[in-house]
């Protein structure tokens, strides 16, 4: 049929897996809907062998991401909220579409977002100051403690906030020199790989962040077991799964992040409660003398 | 060697102390029977049965939680925190002057040296009161956000190893920030803590506020499992950590962990070698490498391996190995016939595996659980020996040549608790510590302990920080480390 309307290119929209988009190498996939229903897109549902890629590349970058400057990684943010702007209108669209929300009310939820990636890339200079620091022991020695990242961290993230809350779960994870795993919102995964994409043109690392569209209910439990995995933020596991990995992280002595009752107002200031369960301190002793 | 030295015995009296026959709980204020069955605690040195202590039921320590749950709401919570402060200045003190006391305890029910719980344990733990007493009146300055407030009921489970230090790591930042405690001490050591006990009556401390409940692993559980516990902390093996953690899952409790490890005490080729040696032996001869942040895995430069085993050999030819009680002595009894075989099935694995097992000509005496001082060489990473937490006085020696392997070998493990490092550079020592996956660094020093200072592992060392600002947040609500 012959027209003058041009005929949309879609897209098709992949996990994002060490800088790389790939398939889900099951070759599974799900039908993602707008809030009332229609059909969006069809979006990855990754695997179990997925997701252990995504924690192999994760701990690959851990150890440059880590070492990098904080003043660097602060930069490396900054550039990530930068590509996300010139995306906004993107985003707006797949977050009201998602969400069921209105123009005005996605495109504030998506200026949030970009502004808590600003406010947490202008974080990573300031942990050590704020976190460490000198301690006054009754001998001869100089002691100093200082955060630093716990390591390969998963992130269930929230199940109803697309892009606000899937940044406001993510960066601290970055901010604080962690690596990352995520598994998006089941149902409104479309900003995640999006972001996915703003990551890729970033300066980010490839590894450093991972991220997984599927069902947190089916990928938490291997990540909450994986030996591999550091740490677990659970805010967007299921219910009645979450005691479950919670179980599950104990036997590695996994740092986890409880889920809270009900999905949190991502828009409240969220203070440095979601950077501190990923920083370890560390204290280093030396004694003083000539 | 022989020494030129003779050392005559030099025996601290133990007439300072007096150990009743049999002991209860502290629960409420009061001393009370326990319903569990009783146990007895023995002196690891000589074996003798040194009383009979009644172990806490799920019972007694639903008991001992209601107690400290009605304190916390009447007394303990609504206090003045100047007037808490004071409670803690003054148990610092009480602590202080029955130092010595004390000291003749810990040693009689641990095994350890007098030397180190007299110039090491009881100080430290007299120290942390007293610095926690002052936090008790400054919490909104300490940085953990505003406003933070206490938990509620706090229930911790200590180990054998440092008795009443693990106690005072435990209450000290418990009671500054507001909550009250019910505290299980080891099984194999309850005295110093049910001294203590007699310490909370002397300084008039609310009835409730400090409540002890001895016994072993079921009382320990009741604790952790209890429903109206608000916060769990736990120092002992990963294995238990596990359990707990498990126990407490999907719970609103706080936990914190500080659990085994197996640091890498690395030793470079530009280090004072006799100055390395000494953080050798005191990194792992240490009231009998009984400590989770022992360094037990040396990484000795390849190219002065053969220097560095000497001298160690020469100086742990003159540890002396024996009576507690004797302020000569350098290494105490092992803890419990338990440990003991433990320490001599590891060994023996070390043995199997290929690793050759030297140890000193010393006489152990007859009665009681003692292990002599051993070394290890030619172990390698796979070896059970180098992998598994031994607790106690066995040191396993690797080689490295670049300061790259030394680092990949000391991470090259599951725990994260602490390491060493030995060297005259001082930007080598601030890039390996910045590398190194461990929670304290000791650099040209090793085992230092201040209650400023926080402490705590990686990985499956555990989590939560004990010490400085850091350890506060572990008790308080809405505090952000």
């Amino acid at each position: 049929m012959i027209g003058s309307e041009r005929l949309a290119v879609r897209k098709t929209y992949k996990l994002y897996v060490d800088g790389a988009f790939p398939r889900s190498e099951s070759g599974r996939s799900y039908e993602v809907t707008d809030a009332k229903g229609h059909f969006l897109a069809n979006a990855a549902w990754a695997s179990r062998k997925d997701a252990r890629d995504a924690v192999v590349a994760a701990r690959g970058a851990f150890g440059k991401w880590s070492a990098m400057t904080a003043y660097n990684r602060g930069q490396v943010l900054y550039r990530v909220a930068e590509v996300m702007e010139g995306r906004h209108v993107q985003f707006c669209e797949e977050v009201a579409a998602g969400e069921g929300l209105s123009a005005s009310k996605a495109r504030a939820a998506v200026d949030a977002a970009v502004d808590r990636w600003v406010w947490y890339a202008g974080w990573t200079d300031k942990l050590a100051a704020v976190l460490g620091g000198a301690n006054p022991v009754a001998g001869p020695y100089f002691d100093f403690s200082m955060p630093e990242p716990t390591g390969v961290v998963a992130v269930l993230a929230p199940q109803q906030s697309s892009l606000l809350g899937l940044v406001s779960v993510l960066a601290p994870v970055l901010a604080g020199g962690n690596t990352a795993v995520v598994v998006t919102s089941k149902e409104r995964p479309l900003p995640a790989v999006t972001l996915a994409e703003v990551l890729a043109t970033s300066d980010v690392p490839a590894g450093v962040v991972n991220i997984l569209t599927g069902d947190a209910g089916e990928l938490g439990s291997w990540l909450a077991e994986h030996a591999d995995v550091d740490a677990i933020d659970l805010t967007g596991a299921p219910e009645r799964r979450a005691m479950e990995f919670e179980r599950e992280a104990a036997g590695t002595v996994k740092r986890v992040v409880r889920p809270p009752a009900i999905e949190p107002d991502w828009t409240a200031d969220p203070g440095l409660s979601r950077l501190t369960p990923f920083l370890e301190t560390k204290t280093v002793w030396h004694p003083i003398g000539v | 060697m022989t020494s030129p030295f003779q050392y005559a015995p030099a025996p601290e009296s133990r007439s300072i102390v007096d150990i009743a026959p049999s002991y209860g709980l502290f629960i409420d204020g009061e001393f009370v029977d326990g319903t569990g069955e009783a146990f007895k605690s023995v002196n690891p040195a000589t074996e003798e049965v040194l009383t009979e202590v009644s172990a806490g039921s799920a019972a007694d320590v639903d008991r001992a939680v209601a107690a400290a749950r009605r304190t916390f709401t009447r007394t303990w919570g609504p206090m003045r925190p100047a007037d808490r402060g004071k409670y803690l200045f003054r148990i610092a003190r009480l602590l202080q002057e029955r130092a010595r006391e004390f000291a003749v305890l810990e040693s009689l029910d641990n095994g350890k040296p007098i030397r180190e719980s007299r110039d090491v344990d009881i100080p430290l733990a007299a120290a942390h009161f007293f610095y926690h007493a002052g936090w008790a009146d400054k919490l909104d300055h300490a940085g953990l956000g505003p406003n933070p407030r206490p938990l509620g009921v706090a229930g911790q489970v200590i180990p054998w190893n440092f008795p009443l230090l693990m106690l005072a790591w435990k209450v000290a930042p418990a009671l500054a920030t507001g909550n009250t405690v019910v505290l299980k001490p080891a099984e194999t050591t309850p005295l110093s803590a049910l001294l203590f006990a007699e310490i909370c009556q002397q300084a008039d401390l609310p009835p409730g506020v400090v409540n002890i409940v001895p016994g072993a692993g079921d009382t320990g559980r009741a604790v952790v499992e209890h429903g109206d516990v608000d916060k769990v902390a736990f120092t002992g093996s990963t294995e238990v950590g596990k359990q707990i953690a498990r126990a407490v899952a999907g719970t609103r409790k706080k936990l914190t962990l500080e659990l085994g490890g197996k640091a890498a005490n690395i030793v470079f080729d530009d280090a004072p070698i006799d100055q390395a040696v000494e953080g050798i032996v005191q990194g792992i001869f240490f009231n009998q490498g009984h400590v989770c942040c022992a360094g037990s895995r040396l990484l000795v430069q390849e190219n002065i391996h053969d220097e560095v085993i000497a001298s160690l050999q020469r100086r742990i030819g003159t540890l002396r190995v024996g009576d507690p009680l004797d302020k000569n002595t350098d290494i105490g009894a092992i803890n419990s016939a338990d440990q003991l075989a433990r320490i001599r099935e590891l060994s023996d694995y070390g043995v199997a595996e290929g690793a050759q097992r030297w140890q000193p000509a010393c006489d152990l005496p007859e009665r009681g659980f003692w292990f002599p001082p051993t070394v290890f060489t030619d172990v390698s990473p796979a070896h059970r020996i180098a992998r598994e937490e031994v607790f106690g006085p066995v040191l396993s020696v690797l080689t490295f040549r670049t300061p790259d392997e030394a680092v990949a070998k000391a991470n090259n493990t599951t725990y994260g608790l602490s390491a060493g490092i030995w060297t005259e550079k001082g930007s080598r020592i601030l890039k390996i510590a910045n590398q190194l996956r461990a929670g304290v660094v000791w650099a040209n020093t090793f085992n230092k302990f201040d209650p400023t200072s926080p402490f705590g592992g990686y990985k499956q060392s555990g989590y939560g920080r004990e010490g400085g600002r850091h350890g506060l947040a572990a008790y308080l609500k809405g505090a952000e480390k």
